[in-house]
């Protein structure tokens, strides 16, 4: 009797969600959830579809998704192909951001300071610790430094904006990449930890002398004294957001298994050396065909119509081309329990 | 009598009948608390067993902790945790003494509640708005008011000097201290008020009959009475404040390497957790973090115990 009611009730509940189609579960990356929030506004109005995304971090939504407790998970952090293989994950990315380095020198102005890769280690690293240190003096002349000792302030939670921070001074600095790495937290070899962006911008804002980093829509937001950076053509780059666009479009995807690209250094006159995607982790096999729809669907409608919201947020959109590979990826891998793709590309 | 016997046990099954149910489900609540902290311990060890398996006793003794390669040593924010947790209790204790005497001596009836509303309330503040408030308020004034200061002042070559050497930010060890003595400060307070108030009157009243002071009647009657217990509320503030968590990342710096001075940045258990666990992505660094965790449970237990143990024996002195 019991047993009947279950399978009654069961039942009805199924076809209760069939009737009206099931939210949309994910959990991940902070730095995105603004613009994921935004976009599942709108279109649970268009669609009545709702989205459930919990940030709580890209650590967190990479266990999640492999746990399989939600539809996707988001990441910062690209996952490598031989690691998406192993879980049968695939991976894409959503949007497009920065990270600046942000500075506190009394009578400087924002954009005023240039700084290279190299520099950039050699002050994380402990081993320039004056503002009048020569080699930062011989990319600024004509701007009057203080003669300020440099305070290092890093985030002291792990981060994705550290990850692309840290793999860039690695790209640009042997000795970076030997005593410190690349990872969303390592072992600082000097300077103090702020929580979050606001913790990192806190102590920038009370110690003179001190550098930080910060993502591109914090830095703009709260108007933070920036520096220009040498990018791989030789430019010195402010960040704006036609530069991490340019960092985007310079970008080759489609040499990049599994999406795995950090947009570090790119070619390009324009484009912003410390830039990065934001990424989403799906089932290649897909054990609801209808969930796996339901997930693509949204991000499709996302490319097509939530560039607008994702630029009022200070993020940057995908480069089309690049729209364009996610969705034929899509086709091509993910699939339901027929076999069949559960996205159609139209 | 025999009437009565009978209507008695006539009486008794109505409420035998609830009884046991009764008893076993208060029961079963008390077991369920037991479980639940033996299950909390049995993960945690479960949990940390790689990483203490893997670096051994080196995992308390070096203080390296690295992400990148996957080595992690504790000693740092273990250190950091004990040494915070003991210099906020300093800093607090004379405090929370002050007041508990003020309010059962000297304190005029009058403002007798409104302090001890205050005191509540100062209890009731979360701990990540004291975070926010000792990083976006305390910090700059520190760092001004009292880093600067005592950094010029510091004769060069003295302890002092190493004592007080450091990024003058506001940030730092002896920020998160202040920050932690000001949260435990209601809970010793209200502890050593309500001990105080329990010294039976009559030991008191003779004191003053005797001609005592004040001063006299604490340091000779109230404070003996109740040494044994006073300590045990000490403990349970220190217990509060080696596990608090935001409020001390907030302001702590987050270095993991041992402090060097006063002002330097360090890290503790609850605060390394709060910064790396949402993000740690190897196995090895799970590992650690719980395994750290396994480490501040044990702390915080021993420390508990020994105030359960003191507070316990209170009634025999």
């Amino acid at each position: 009797m019991l047993k009947k009611l279950a399978v009654a009730l069961g039942a009805a509940l199924l076809v209760g969600g069939a009737a009206q189609a099931a939210d949309l579960s994910g959990a991940g990356a902070t730095f995105p959830a603004p613009v994921y929030a935004k976009w599942a506004e709108t279109y649970k109005a268009q669609t009545g579809v709702g989205l459930n995304y919990q940030a709580i971090g890209s650590g967190g939504g990479i266990k999640q998704i492999k746990a399989k407790t939600v539809d996707f998970g988001a990441s910062d952090k690209p996952l490598k192909a031989d690691d998406l293989n192993a879980s049968g994950l695939m991976q894409f990315p959503t949007v497009i951001g920065g990270v600046v380095p942000v500075m506190n020198l009394p009578g400087v102005q924002p954009g005023q300071v240039k700084l290279t890769g190299a520099v950039l280690a050699d002050i994380y690293l402990g081993e320039i610790k004056k503002w009048a240190d020569p080699r930062i003096a011989n990319l600024n002349k004509g701007v009057k430094l203080p003669n300020l000792p440099i305070t290092v302030v890093h985030r002291s939670d792990g981060s994705g904006t550290s990850f692309l921070f840290t793999s860039y001074l690695a790209m640009k600095s042997p000795a970076w990449q030997q005593k410190v790495g690349a990872n969303d937290a390592v072992e600082w070899p000097t300077g103090i930890g702020g929580k979050g962006n606001d913790g990192v911008a806190a102590f920038v804002k009370q110690t003179a002398g001190s550098i930080g980093y910060v993502e591109y829509a914090y830095a703009k937001q709260n108007k933070l004294t920036y520096a220009q950076l040498q990018n791989k053509n030789g430019q010195f780059v402010a960040p704006q957001a036609a530069n991490f666009a340019a960092a985007a479009a310079g970008g080759d995807w489609s040499k990049a298994p599994g999406f795995y690209l950090l947009l570090l250094d790119q070619p390009g006159a324009k484009s912003w050396p410390i830039t990065g995607a934001t990424f989403i982790l799906v089932y290649k096999q897909q054990a609801n065909a209808a969930t796996g729809k339901g997930v693509l669907s949204f991000f499709d409608w996302a490319y097509k119509n939530g560039d607008g919201a994702a630029g009022n947020l200070d993020y940057v959109p995908l480069p089309a081309a690049v729209k364009g590979l996610v969705r034929k990826a899509w086709t091509a891998q993910v699939k339901g329990p027929d076999g069949k793709p559960v996205y159609a590309s139209r | 009598m025999t009437d009565a016997v009978s209507d008695l046990s006539r009486a008794i099954p109505k409420g035998t009948s609830l009884d046991t149910p009764f008893r076993l489900l208060c029961g079963a609540a008390a077991t369920l608390l037991l479980v639940a902290l033996g299950g909390v311990l049995v993960s945690l060890a479960i949990g940390g067993w790689p990483a203490f398996h893997k670096f051994g006793f080196a995992f308390f003794t070096t203080s390296h902790w690295n992400p990148v390669t996957d080595v992690y040593g504790a000693a740092g924010p273990i250190v950091g945790t004990i040494v915070s947790a003991i210099l906020a209790l300093a800093m607090s204790l004379p405090v929370a003494f002050g007041v508990a005497v003020f309010l059962t001596e000297f304190c005029p009836p009058i403002l007798r509640k409104p302090i001890g509303v205050a005191v509540e309330l100062l209890a009731g503040v979360p701990s990540i708005v004291y975070g926010m408030w000792g990083l976006f308020v305390f910090a700059p004034f520190f760092a001004e008011k009292v880093q600067i200061p005592l950094m010029s002042a510091a004769p060069p070559g003295s302890i002092w000097e190493t004592l007080t050497s450091g990024i003058p930010n506001g940030s730092g060890v002896l920020s998160a201290s202040i920050i932690l003595a000001i949260m435990i400060l209601p809970y010793m307070a209200a502890m050593f008020r309500v001990l105080f108030h329990n010294t039976p009157p009559p030991l008191r009243e003779s004191a003053y009959a005797l001609g005592a002071t004040p001063l006299e009647v604490v340091m000779s009657v109230t404070l003996p009475h109740v040494r044994r217990s006073a300590v045990g509320a000490v403990m349970l503030g220190l217990g509060r404040a080696l596990g608090e968590t935001m409020a001390v990342t907030f302001i702590i710096g987050n270095a993991h390497g041992f402090p060097k001075s006063l002002f330097d940045s360090g890290s503790t258990i609850a605060s390394t957790i709060a910064n790396e666990f949402a993000e740690a992505t190897s196995d090895m660094h799970t590992s650690a973090l719980v395994a750290l965790g396994f480490v501040l449970f044990l702390i915080t237990f021993s420390v508990l115990a020994i105030a359960r143990a003191l507070l316990g024996s209170a009634k025999e002195v």
